[in-house]
């Protein structure tokens, strides 16, 4: 499945209307240790770009944004008790929440793999 | 600024960040992953940032006394003292290990951060004594952890005798060091000084280490550790604008003797004190400066907090009235929304 990146270092995965976000390798590299999460409700919605959830490390707090507009429907509830899995496997078992999303195309605006790699100036692993 | 051991530190594939203008590693393996390193074995820290003053003189040792609040007359040679170093108005111009090496010659260990301003701030008031400041001629390295003292054994079976607080000279690789217990992490383990040109010391140390598990820790773990230890941290936890009666130093301050600022802490009382604090409910990390609410006012600020492993808990200090209490509960302010803590002692871990 495809993977597009947000500028606030957000990674999503479209399935139909349902978008997996979570945050990137390089992302998860720059906060280091990854202590707790602050979930959204369930059906929160959220437009791009708002603020939907917090990452805290032992350095440093991160706002993780939304990165297409949509109702979140479901949180990685593994997180709570395990918020490493974002350091450990940021891609898959690290997602953080998904979003049934109002505006398909807000996708084709993020940037791919390669733009992101760029972007950031390294390879995301 | 960089340490004799800073081409190790990337060869380790450490995280480098500017440290009051040295180049210094944060983290390698990773901090909660080097915290517990220390913790359940044996971790060595770079600490070659932090400043060495050698002051010596027929009247050191009261010029010295009349520097520090705690009591340096009662330490024989080979021992250490913690103290803080005030100005005529009790604040806090830096917190130190002051070494007795003989009854006329003393070194003075400073945090980086206070380098220049504690070198001008003694220079006032050396009475003729002399002082050198020895920063970049000795290197400083941290052995901490509780298979610290088998690996230094290896070399020298003395090792077991030392006491807390006290130093002695012994071989290590064929290099002369001074090695002190003392730390910054709550647990045992040593404070090694040396010549700056020995940097291999730093490869040979963790390869004794290797058996027992020995990991390079940086600045990040250090700052956990020593905030579960309950330690202050000059400019977070501590500054000009506290006094040690404030501060959780009361132990440092020695009134029956004389010392800058001892007037003001003997007038003054106490505005406000400092405590820990866990958050309850949320494992959310309070930052410095976040707002500490009790029954709805803000009544002070964040100094520190972090994540504690340990506990499993967020932790942290900050200044609170000083009629405030042991286990009255709070509330913290991260990111505009309250969360639940209560006031604590600052020792979260006792060994």
């Amino acid at each position: 499945m495809e993977r597009r990146f947000t500028q606030d270092h957000e990674w999503v995965e479209l399935s139909g209307d349902t978008a997996t976000v979570g945050i990137s390798n390089f992302a998860q590299d720059q906060l280091g240790d990854i202590v707790s999460i602050e979930f959204p409700e369930i059906n929160s919605k959220f437009k791009q770009k708002d603020a939907m959830a917090i990452v805290d490390s032992v350095k440093a707090s991160s706002d993780i944004y939304c990165p297409m507009d949509g109702t979140v429907v479901e949180i990685n509830e593994k997180l709570e008790d395990h918020p490493e899995l974002i350091n450990k496997s940021p891609y898959d078992e690290g997602w953080i929440l998904k979003l049934k999303v109002s505006n398909i195309s807000q996708f084709e605006n993020l940037m791919t793999q390669q733009q992101y790699e760029k972007f950031v100036g390294e390879t995301t692993g | 600024m960089r340490t004799p051991f800073f081409e190790s530190h990337v060869k380790l594939g450490a995280k480098i960040v500017d440290f009051h203008g040295w180049d210094m590693p944060l983290q390698y393996s990773g901090i909660l992953d080097e915290q517990k390193t220390v913790r359940n074995n044996v971790g060595l820290f770079d600490i070659s940032h932090m400043g060495r003053f050698r002051v010596t003189g027929e009247t050191s040792e009261e010029c010295i006394q009349n520097i520090i609040t705690n009591d340096i007359s009662k330490i024989i040679e080979n021992q250490s003292v913690y103290s803080p170093i005030c100005n005529e108005k009790g604040g806090i111009i830096d917190d130190v290990i002051v070494s007795k090496i003989s009854h006329n010659e003393f070194l003075v260990v400073v945090n980086s951060s206070n380098i220049k301003k504690d070198f001008e701030w003694i220079q006032r008031h050396l009475d003729g004594n002399k002082l050198k400041d020895e920063t970049q001629k000795i290197a400083l390295l941290a052995l901490q952890g509780p298979k610290a003292q088998t690996i230094i054994e290896k070399h020298t079976n003395e090792i077991t005798k030392l006491k807390p607080f006290h130093f002695m000279k012994a071989k290590l690789h064929g290099q002369d060091c001074m090695i002190s217990r003392t730390g910054y992490t709550g647990e045992d383990g040593f404070e090694i000084f040396f010549d700056s040109s020995n940097s291999v010391l730093w490869e040979r140390l963790l390869s004794d280490g290797q058996i027992f598990g020995i990991k390079p820790a940086g600045l990040g773990a250090r700052d956990v550790l020593r905030l579960e230890a309950g330690m202050m941290l000059y400019e977070n936890d501590i500054d000009e604008s506290v006094t040690p009666l404030e501060a959780p130093l009361k132990w440092t301050v020695k009134l029956e003797k004389n010392f800058i600022g001892k007037n003001a802490l003997e007038k003054n009382k106490p505005q406000k004190r400092l405590f820990g604090f866990e958050i309850i409910g949320s494992k959310r990390v309070a930052r410095q400066n976040d707002q500490i609410i009790y029954e709805g006012k803000n009544v002070g600020r964040v100094t520190s907090g972090t994540f504690s492993p340990t506990l499993g808990r967020s932790i942290g200090f900050g200044y609170v009235p000083p009629n405030m209490q042991f286990g009255q509960d709070i509330q913290i302010l991260i990111g505009g929304k309250n969360y639940d803590a209560k006031l604590t002692s600052t020792r979260f871990y006792k060994k």
